[in-house]
């Protein structure tokens, strides 16, 4: 496996015009003779297939869920970064980029993330074009708030909604170009493998999941948009149904997986209610701009607090510990997500949780200060849909009681190696937003998960995939269509091998049952805090679980119809493989860095400490065979701009 | 808590259903109406009987996936709150809970409570955006909005597409989903260079798709999990008729 990142020469801000002048472009007329697949139509899949559609190319999109509008971006609460500067505050293209490369703790490549800063300005202009109904202030301009990570307000959001407002916007663009005719949409159809022939990408199979009948697509270039794979560890924010199979069958093709052990713990999600749980809420990071964190002081209080025998307000301010604002004065409340977690996993494990929980996991988001200082109107029109859905979830007002919190699995920064094209290792097989490696480093600051996708897919693949279409592909090859091919023949047979073989194993336990003890196994030894003898034992009782899994799955039913448990059973398998994957890259990876927490690599003050010697790059796993251990490869990153420093937040 | 459950089961879009009881016990009061329903399927798995197909996604009321009738009302008796976000605690220990799909000709059933929205897709399809295309806009800020304005368009862009108005409607109507789109484009400088196109095209897909009209009962407004009201609808017919009018000396193309 070779890596040529194809960063281009020049100094950092020229790097993408003079990329965008040195390659190849596709003539319009000849655009509409190329067939693209976009796999998934989230913030990323969705704009990338409508603004392929617009500039002619034939499209394919697909997307397991009923319609292009339910992807998992849509759950995306607090809001988009951009460096439009508009208050006034000292914001810069320079800044953006230098506080997403510090924030990812210096591990993501300074170029690609120079390019994120660079369009981010695009794209609320296209936003606000599409009819995005952005916050404003009376004077009729963009409202911006502050995230965690910056001291600058450059995140612009639609009330507690801009996932789902940005996602309805790439969704409008999409159904213009469904009605042009320019975009074919797949609903209900999920992508089961990536058919490789001659070494490029050159189409996909599918599962019609109504009608259980496996598909044959074959296109000139392949792009998946598909999301993280959080759900590895069964209890995450993401939805239900979100799953690394189209990631993973890339990388059992032989695209490079980077830095699968990089995962973001969220700081602020409602604390796990009991084993009946199926997932976790997230609250928006943006409420730490008016939320003050506490634990009390003391065991004493916290036990009483549990019991129902003191009221959170009742504690004495002497009493109550502020931990985020006494270790990071200069960013309080705000400091970013990793850090935050940790503090929250700190306090509680010293006993001073708040939750009704088995080990009393959780801590206090507290607005009194807020409601007091601007009152209960202002603090309701800014989070009022927030407040409400944690009544609904908890049954508590936090107007009056304060809100509790703890960490969660949210968000992967891993994902499929890319060049600065979002190529992955495959030739004609590309990945962007979650699904890729490239831009969030160790950890990623709020707000910039939605500003990714929609680079990528807006301001991104348009121009870089014309490279490989006019370069590669040619226009004599254009419009591949072929699916009779030994290539596509080996492929369809390894899926329905696969949906046989689930459908025969007839055990006793159900496929949920494997994915909730996958999950206990991931956050127990891969989660918030990682150590060599905790991820070694993951990685013997992983395939231990995995052979129970395939000979003890019970999946009801036939292929040949809906069949919900199969779908599941598919990506519960594909979990226990990968979940193996991402111990072994968490263990290799001997620093901590970001999200990725390793007891052993901690300074005295208990803050992970990076080891730039022997871990600045970005490990890239290369399958070798069902039997055989993943290699791992490197991407040495070089810092020209950003100076390697402590990241502190002190 | 114990519940008895009353499932609509249907094999599939040709065969018949028929509603099926289960009883369930052990569930906790925290749960949501989906992890109840999940706890069910696991117990049918290992009776070797098979579960029941329910659509569902975020499990946290934003991507408009679920959608189940529960005790006759779209979403359950709880305002404002979808399926997902709706918890046990808001039912009795030892009550009957009957769940059914969506129920509306232009929505059919695919299994059990799984239902077609395709329907809702093509209505979008007809007209909700923006003819613009990528690149080429004018700076965010070029075009002051009047905050009361991006409020309201607000109000309505905030629909999940659910389709929990057609359900409710005795009618079948789908025009508060439609006319939460019409509402948000055509009141927001950006949208309102084609409004008239728009609503005419919207309103004729709908009728063609066969969804009823509006008779003013105000259904789809009550079980709206997301408090979308029919104010937006009489924009909607304020647009359609204007549109209608200029349309009579040919003015809209």
């Amino acid at each position: 496996m070779k890596l040529n990142s194809k960063i281009p020469s020049g100094p950092i801000q020229d790097k993408w015009d003079n990329h965008k002048f040195s390659i190849k472009l596709v003539n319009p007329a000849n655009k509409r003779k190329y067939n693209i697949i976009v796999v998934g139509s989230g913030l990323a899949g969705g704009s990338a297939a409508a603004s392929l559609g617009e500039l002619g190319y034939n499209v394919k999109c697909f997307c397991y869920q009923d319609s292009p509008r339910r992807a998992h971006s849509i759950a995306a609460q607090g809001g988009i970064n951009a460096a439009k500067n508009y208050p006034n505050d000292g914001d810069s293209i320079y800044r953006l980029f230098y506080d997403t490369v510090k924030g990812g703790d210096f591990r993501a490549r300074e170029a690609n993330v120079y390019r994120l800063a660079q369009v981010s300005n695009n794209i609320i202009d296209q936003c606000v074009a599409q009819g995005v109904p952005f916050a404003r202030e009376y004077g009729g301009l963009l409202d911006n708030r502050s995230f965690g990570g910056a001291q600058v307000s450059r995140t612009f959001y639609a009330r507690g909604q801009t996932g789902q407002q940005l996602l309805l916007g790439a969704y409008s663009a999409l159904n213009r170009q469904i009605a042009a005719g320019t975009v074919q949409m797949y609903n209900r159809h999920e992508m089961l493998d990536l058919v490789v022939e001659d070494g490029r990408a050159v189409g996909i199979i599918v599962r019609d999941m109504v009608t259980g009948e496996v598909e044959r697509h074959a296109a000139d270039a392949v792009l998946l948009g598909t999301g993280g794979y959080a759900n590895a560890y069964f209890l995450s924010t993401n939805a239900a149904g979100c799953n690394v199979t189209a990631a993973y069958r890339a990388y059992l093709k032989g695209a490079g997986f980077a830095n699968p052990c990089y995962t973001q713990i969220h700081p602020t999600c409602i604390p796990v209610h009991g084993d009946q749980q199926s997932k976790l809420t997230l609250m928006s990071e943006s409420l730490r701009n008016d939320g003050r964190v506490w634990v009390p002081k003391s065991k004493t209080i916290s036990e009483k607090i549990i019991n129902g025998q003191m009221h959170p307000s009742e504690v004495a301010e002497e009493d109550r510990d502020y931990y985020l604002e006494r270790k990071y004065p200069s960013f309080g409340n705000l400091a970013p997500r990793d850090i935050s977690s940790r503090s929250a996993k700190e306090a509680c494990d010293d006993g001073r949780g708040i939750a009704h929980n088995a080990g009393h996991n959780g801590v206090f988001l507290d607005f009194a200060a807020s409601i007091d200082r601007l009152g209960q109107p202002k603090i309701e029109e800014r989070y009022g849909n927030l407040f409400e859905m944690y009544e609904r979830i908890t049954g508590e007002n936090a107007y009056k009681t304060p809100m509790q919190i703890y960490p969660a699995l949210h968000y992967t920064m891993g994902g499929l190696w890319v060049d600065y094209n979002l190529m992955t290792t495959i030739p004609g097989c590309y990945a962007l937003g979650e699904c890729n490696f490239s831009d969030h480093g160790a950890n990623r600051l709020g707000a910039s998960a939605l500003m990714q996708g929609l680079a990528d897919g807006y301001f991104v693949i348009p121009f870089t995939l014309a490279d490989y279409l006019a370069g590669t592909v040619g226009l004599a090859n254009a419009g591949r269509t072929a699916t009779d091919t030994e290539a596509f023949n080996e492929a369809e047979d390894a899926v329905k091998s696969k949906t046989n073989k689930l459908l025969s194993v007839n055990g006793k336990q159900t496929a949920r049952s494997f994915h909730k003890k996958l999950g206990q196994i991931m956050w127990e030894y891969a989660g918030m805090a990682r150590n060599e003898e905790g991820l070694k034992k993951a990685i013997e009782l992983i395939p231990q679980l995995r052979e129970e899994f395939w000979s003890d799955v019970r999946v009801p039913g036939e292929n040949g119809e809906l069949n919900q448990e199969l779908e599941r059973a598919g990506r519960v398998a594909d979990f226990l493989e990968f979940g193996e994957l991402l111990c072994r890259d968490a263990l290799d990876r001997k620093e901590s860095c970001g999200g990725h927490f390793r007891e052993e690599s901690q300074t005295e003050e208990g803050e992970a400490k990076r080891d730039d010697e022997n871990f600045c790059n970005a490990s890239v796993w290369e399958y070798k065979g069902p039997k055989e251990a993943p290699v791992k490869h490197t991407e040495e990153l070089t810092f020209e701009y950003c100076k390697l420093a402590v990241r502190s937040y002190k | 808590m114990k519940l008895t459950l009353k499932v609509w089961r249907q094999k599939n879009s040709n065969s018949e259903g028929k509603l099926v009881a289960y009883d369930l016990d052990g569930i906790s009061p925290d749960s949501s109406f989906l992890e109840m329903l999940d706890i069910l399927n696991e117990t049918l798995i290992e009776r070797g009987e098979e579960p029941v197909a329910f659509d569902h996604d975020c499990r946290e009321g934003i991507c408009g996936m679920c959608s189940l009738v529960i005790n006759g009302i779209p979403h359950g008796h709880e305002r404002q709150t979808t399926v997902c976000q709706l918890h046990m605690r808001h039912f009795k220990d030892g009550q009957t809970v009957t769940i059914e799909p969506w129920r509306s000709k232009p929505l059919p059933v695919i299994k059990d409570l799984i239902v077609d929205r395709t329907a809702l897709e093509k209505i979008q399809q007809a007209g909700g955006f923006v003819s613009i295309s990528t690149g080429g806009v004018p700076d965010a800020n070029a075009t002051p909005i009047p905050k009361q304005v991006a409020d309201v368009a607000m109000d309505a862009a905030a629909c999940i597409g659910c389709g929990a108005c057609v359900a409710a409607c005795k009618n079948a109507s789908a025009m508060l989903f439609m006319s939460a789109k019409v509402s948000q484009l055509n009141r927001l400088p950006q949208g309102k260079v084609e409004k008239d196109r728009r609503v005419l095209a919207m309103v004729k897909t709908h009728d063609e798709l066969g969804f009823g009209n509006c008779t003013n009962f105000g259904e789809c407004q009550a079980v709206c999990p997301k408090g979308i009201t029919l104010d937006h609808i009489a924009k909607l017919n304020r647009d359609y008729a204007v549109a209608s009018f200029k349309n009579i000396f040919g003015g809209v193309k």
